[in-house]
Order: structure tokens, then C-alpha cells, then sequence
């Protein structure tokens, strides 16, 4: 185990009767980092959390925080706060009450509980709503308080099981921001369960991506926007095209992959599959180019014809499809597309650099 | 556009008044007896007719009077409050069962903790008799106590579990997590959140034990409560004294029943909010 490793799964397995929830689990979450796990929904992310709050207890396996086995710790006498996604404030106490919460439970006495929670509420901007009701808070105001409440025992670790589901896109990105902040001021180690890609994207030091019990990838989001190592953490993300095709050696060196929309030349990171495999190749929407003519370049060119466009804001996606009913997406500034025709049903070619293609593993 | 917009205009005047006039109607048929009776304790004729006489108190003053009416009274009281306590407590105890857990045959189980009051109050009563007795416990205020208490139970179990379902399913498991044993969530959050269930609950079994008749009359032998005492007196004369009695046991009853009412629909519409636009 590394120095700066603060939980660890370890074989974890959580079956519900002869569902199984996660499988065999091992990753380590660092001290100080921002992790965010994400997935659709029934993925095992939030069962994970569970575990790791001691909501639920693992049907295989160790959790370690801080090193110390934890499966047989109940969640009242671990220091894992969570903050859930409908807040759970308590509606019958005030603001200061709810935040007072936790330090009541542990017995600390009043004038020091007072004191701690009104840092807290300092700190998170709720002051002068100290002695309202629930129910007269915004959402924006509700989500702060169940920050201080969770974070006013100053745990080493908060857990957050997708607490902005509920905010407007607005309030979303400035609660983000506000959640980021408060990581890096504070070093707690933030898990952040969400199904968001931008949310986890945009907040996290990494990402745990899973599907269906199973992690599909841990890495920076750059990482996993650049290199998905699977097709399905591909396929989620959403943001790159697809081909598959059986490896073969290339007419002009290297190595080609025979896909349905043609040969295509691989090239870039990685360690190249041997010949007759099967292999995936994706290559990013933003590193896909269109042009009217073929390029004078001869690899990895695909003929297209345009299905429809999207205004996505600052670009635009560009929806195509190959010969082999394929789709393809390309996504472009405005003024970079300016110049092309992009009437439904007109045929141009898109095409990539070798380099930018990556190989993810077949699942 | 908005469905209260629409309504306002396509709703006619006739339907609305006859509407009206139907509510009208409806309460004056249930109320009108209660009324009568209400008036006429305080007529000082001996037979309730028309025209009325002058206002007099002196039937309250001749129940006041009567020390069997007031050991009536006491006993009516005692068993209420002991009673509303006790099957308070119950009714908690088996709606926080049915929320917390999942268990094989539930549905068996909540049929069972809500069958007394379906059961005929002859049936019971003759039932609670039969049972009382054989175990030497009939004829006193402890088994008309106990008989008021199977009634009763199950209200209170109802207005508990509807307060429940009303909880955030994530509160218990939040305080938990906040670092509060079952115990003290129990005392920190479910009791108070359920608080006006509880109270209301309370205020109703009381309400349902000073009225109820039928079981009474087997169980309680020569410890008869108010309403019993009052088929006592029919049974000997026609009196008065019964419309002050009634009247006297009808408000008692009803406040009992709008206080719950108060703490059941204020409380709680302003404690679902928050929830609201979690959707």
C-alpha cells in the first residue's frame, strides 16, 4: 500500500440475494484527491459509496480507511459523513441545528458546538440564515448547509452521492466550483458519486468509471477523454468515433486495422495487437476532419454523407454516416465549418491522423 | 390555460349553488341532532318541545350534583388518558416496525395490527367479557382499560404510519451516518419528526376511548363509564340531564379530535416542502 493511500478496496463484492451489485473490486483512493466515480444508473456506484459510509456492509472482501479494516464498523462510529442526493436535512431543526447535529451526537458540549458550527456557517455563507426553517431555504442554500453539516465533525473524508441532481444548470456549475474550492482549501478527500460526465469531468483529480458491478477505467479526465482503454467507457463518454476490425499488416508498414468503412492505419500510443485479432480503434470527435475533396493523404479516409447538425454553443456536431449505415460525429468551431456544405444528404470524406487513434481493449 | 382558470369559467352558477346548498344540507343532517340536544340542556322544560322554554343551567347543575356522574366522569378520564398512552405507544411501536423492516408475511401482520376496529363491538365486547373474566381481570377500570386499548391501537398505528411514509427515506440512514446510534436517532429524529403523528394520535385514541359504548358496557361491571352511566339513566327516565351530558362529552371529544386535526394537517404540509422540489 502507498503512503498516501487513505482507503482501500480490496476484493470487494456486494451481492443483494443473487444480484450482484459490485464485483471484485480493488482501487485505493489518495489522500487530499478529488475522486469522482460515475456511471448510469444500477452501475454499483452509489452501492460503493455505501460501503465506504458502512449503509451497507460488503458480502466479500476488506475496506481500509487510514489502513485499519472497516467492514465491521457501523456508520455511527466511523467519520464518513455523506451528503445525499435529497440533502436529508433534518426539516424539524433550524439551520445552526442541523449543522450542530453530528457534534451533539459526540457528546460535545454546547457553547464548543456552537462555536464549531458557526465557522461552518461562516465558511459556507449561511450565517444569517442560522436560525431559519428548512423549508424557507433555496436549493442552493440547502445544499450548503448540508455541506457544513457533513463537514462541521472535519472528517478526513466527505462522500457525496450526487448532491447537484437537483440544481438548475446555473446553480449546478457555481455549486461545482463551490465544491471544488472547498476541496482544495480544506485537503478532504471529496468521492463524488455522479452519473454527469461534465460534473465529474470538471471537479475531479480522477475518475473511477464503472459499469454494471465492474470498474471499466481509473485515470485523470484527460486520460479517459484522450485514451478510454474500453469500448464501453468509449461508448459513454460519448465524444469519440468507433471502428472495429481484424488486425492485419499494413501495405505500407505498420499495422492496419480492415474495418467495414475500410483499411485504417494505426499509429500512436500503446502496444500494437498482434495480426488477426480483433481490435477497436477510436479517434475523438474534435480530432475528426471533414473535407469536401479527398484529402492527397490516402490513410484513414472514410466517405461520408451528412445526416444532420447540432449547434452545441462555441461548436457544432456534425452528424454523418458511412456507406455501412456507421455513424460518425465530428464536432468543430462555427468558423471552421463555415466553409464546408453541410446540407443533409451531401457527400463528403472524413478523415483523422494515425496518431490519433487509440486502441481500447475489446470487452 | 392554468386549471383554476379554466375552471372559474366554465363552472355554472346554478351547479355551484346547488352545490352549496348540498354541503349545507349534508352537515345540518349529521349536526342537527347533536344541536338539539345542545339547545335543549339548556331549556328549562323537563320535555324537549317547542316552543321553548327560558335558558336555564339547571341541568348542568343537577348533574354536577350527582357524585355517580362524576365517578362516571373520573373513570372516564382516567381510563381515556391511560389508554391513549398506552395504545399510542403500541401503535408507534408497530407503524416504526412496518417502516424500518422487511419481513416475510408483513402483509399478514399489518391486516392483523388493524383488524380490532373492523370487528363488531358486540362481538368484541362479548369476546373481551368472556376472556376478562376467565382471567379475573373483568368488572374493574383496568379491563375496560384493556379492552379500549385493542380498539384503540390500531388508530393510532394508522396516523403514525401515514407520518412515516410522509419521512425522507434517507433521514434515519443520514443521522446514523452523522454519527447517531439507532437509539439516539430514535430520539433525535424519528420522535421528532413524527411529533405531531404522536400527539395527534394521542389526542384521538383518547377521543375514541371517553366515546365508545359498546365494549365498555361488558367489561367495565360497576365501574362504569360516562357513556355506559348515561344508558343507565335512559334506561331509569327521560331527563335532561343527558343533553347536558351529552353536550358536555360532545365538545370534550371535539377538541380533542380538531386539536389532532390541527397538528396532523399544519405540521406536516410545512415539513414536506423541502421534498418538494427534489423532483
Amino acid at each position: 500500500m502507498q503512503r498516501d493511500t487513505l482507503v482501500s478496496f480490496e476484493g470487494v463484492v456486494k451481492r443483494f440475494g443473487s444480484f450482484v451489485a459490485v464485483q471484485k473490486m480493488d482501487f485505493e483512493i489518495r489522500k487530499g484527491e478529488f475522486l469522482a466515480i460515475m456511471g448510469s444508473s444500477g452501475c454499483g456506484k452509489t452501492t460503493t459509496l455505501r460501503m465506504l459510509a458502512g449503509l451497507e456492509a460488503p458480502s466479500e472482501g476488506v475496506i481500509r480507511l487510514s489502513g485499519k479494516p472497516i467492514n465491521d464498523l457501523p456508520t455511527w462510529s466511523r467519520d464518513t459523513p455523506m451528503v445525499w442526493q435529497s440533502l436529508a436535512l433534518f426539516p424539524f431543526l433550524n439551520v445552526r441545528e442541523n449543522v450542530e447535529f453530528a457534534l451533539k451526537m459526540r457528546g460535545i458540549g454546547k457553547v464548543e458546538r456552537r462555536r464549531r458550527a458557526e465557522q461552518w456557517l461562516d465558511r459556507m455563507q449561511i450565517t444569517e440564515f442560522a436560525d431559519r426553517n428548512i423549508a424557507q431555504l433555496s436549493g442552493g442554500q440547502r445544499q450548503r448547509v448540508a455541506l457544513a453539516r457533513s463537514l462541521v465533525v472535519e472528517p478526513e473524508i466527505l462522500l457525496l452521492d450526487e448532491p447537484l441532481s437537483a440544481l438548475d444548470a446555473a446553480l449546478k456549475v457555481r455549486m461545482q466550483s463551490v465544491l471544488k474550492t472547498l476541496q482544495r482549501e480544506t485537503g478532504i478527500t471529496f468521492v463524488y458519486v455522479t452519473h454527469s460526465q461534465s460534473e465529474a469531468f470538471s471537479m475531479a483529480d480522477r475518475v473511477v468509471i464503472m459499469s454494471r458491478g465492474v470498474i471499466e477505467q481509473i485515470g485523470t479526465p484527460q486520460e479517459i477523454y484522450r485514451a478510454p482503454r474500453t469500448r464501453f467507457v468509449a461508448d459513454f463518454l460519448g465524444s469519440s468515433n468507433l471502428f472495429s476490425g481484424r488486425v492485419r499488416p499494413g501495405a505500407a508498414g505498420g499495422v492496419e486495422l480492415e474495418t467495414p468503412a475500410g483499411a485504417l492505419k494505426l499509429g500512436g500510443d500503446g502496444v500494437m495487437p498482434a495480426d488477426g485479432t480483433t481490435a477497436t480503434v477510436t479517434v475523438l470527435d474534435t480530432k475528426t476532419h471533414l473535407s469536401v475533396t479527398p484529402p492527397a493523404r490516402s490513410v484513414n479516409v472514410v466517405p461520408v454523407r451528412v445526416v444532420g447538425e447540432e449547434f452545441v454553443g462555441a461548436t457544432a456536431t456534425v452528424y454523418l454516416e458511412t456507406p455501412q449505415g456507421q455513424e460518425i460525429r465530428v464536432q468543430k468551431g462555427h468558423d471552421e465549418l463555415a466553409d464546408l456544405p453541410l446540407g443533409i444528404g451531401q457527400d463528403l470524406f472524413a478523415w483523422w491522423e494515425p496518431k490519433d487513434g487509440h486502441l481500447v481493449a475489446e470487452a | 390555460m392554468s386549471g383554476s382558470g379554466a375552471e372559474s369559467i366554465n363552472r355554472s352558477r346554478g351547479v355551484d349553488w346547488a352545490l352549496k346548498g348540498y354541503i349545507l344540507l349534508a352537515y345540518l343532517f349529521v349536526f342537527a341532532p347533536i344541536a338539539a340536544s345542545f339547545v335543549f340542556s339548556f331549556n328549562s322544560d323537563r320535555f324537549p318541545s317547542i316552543p321553548l322554554g327560558s335558558f336555564s343551567l339547571e341541568w348542568y347543575e343537577a348533574v354536577a350534583a350527582d357524585p355517580l356522574v362524576w365517578q362516571g366522569l373520573r373513570n372516564t378520564l382516567v381510563v381515556g388518558v391511560v389508554v391513549g398512552v398506552i395504545s399510542t405507544l403500541l401503535g408507534f411501536g408497530a407503524a416504526y416496525t412496518d417502516y424500518r423492516y422487511k419481513f416475510a408475511g408483513k402483509q399478514v401482520y399489518l391486516a392483523l395490527a388493524l383488524l380490532p376496529p373492523t370487528i363488531p363491538v358486540i362481538i368484541l365486547g362479548l369476546a373481551m367479557l368472556a376472556y376478562l373474566s376467565r382471567i379475573n381481570l373483568s368488572g374493574n377500570a383496568l379491563s375496560v382499560i384493556i379492552a379500549h386499548v385493542v380498539v384503540c391501537a390500531p388508530f393510532a398505528m394508522a396516523i403514525i404510519r401515514l407520518r412515516l411514509s410522509q419521512m425522507d427515506p434517507a433521514l434515519e440512514p443520514a443521522a446514523w451516518n452523522l454519527g447517531a446510534s439507532e437509539w439516539k436517532t430514535m430520539r433525535h429524529v424519528i420522535v421528532p419528526f413524527t411529533k405531531p403523528a404522536i400527539l395527534g394520535a394521542l389526542f384521538i385514541t383518547m377521543a375514541v376511548s371517553f366515546d365508545e359504548f359498546a365494549v365498555a358496557w361488558f367489561v367495565s361491571g360497576l365501574n362504569e363509564t360516562l357513556p355506559v352511566k348515561v344508558l343507565g339513566f335512559l334506561q331509569g327516565q327521560v331527563s335532561p340531564r343527558i343533553n347536558a351530558i351529552g353536550t358536555f362529552v360532545f365538545v370534550l371529544s371535539m377538541t380533542l379530535v380538531i386539536l389532532a386535526q390541527l397538528l396532523l394537517s399544519g405540521k406536516g404540509a410545512n415539513d414536506r416542502a423541502p421534498a418538494d422540489d427534489k423532483e
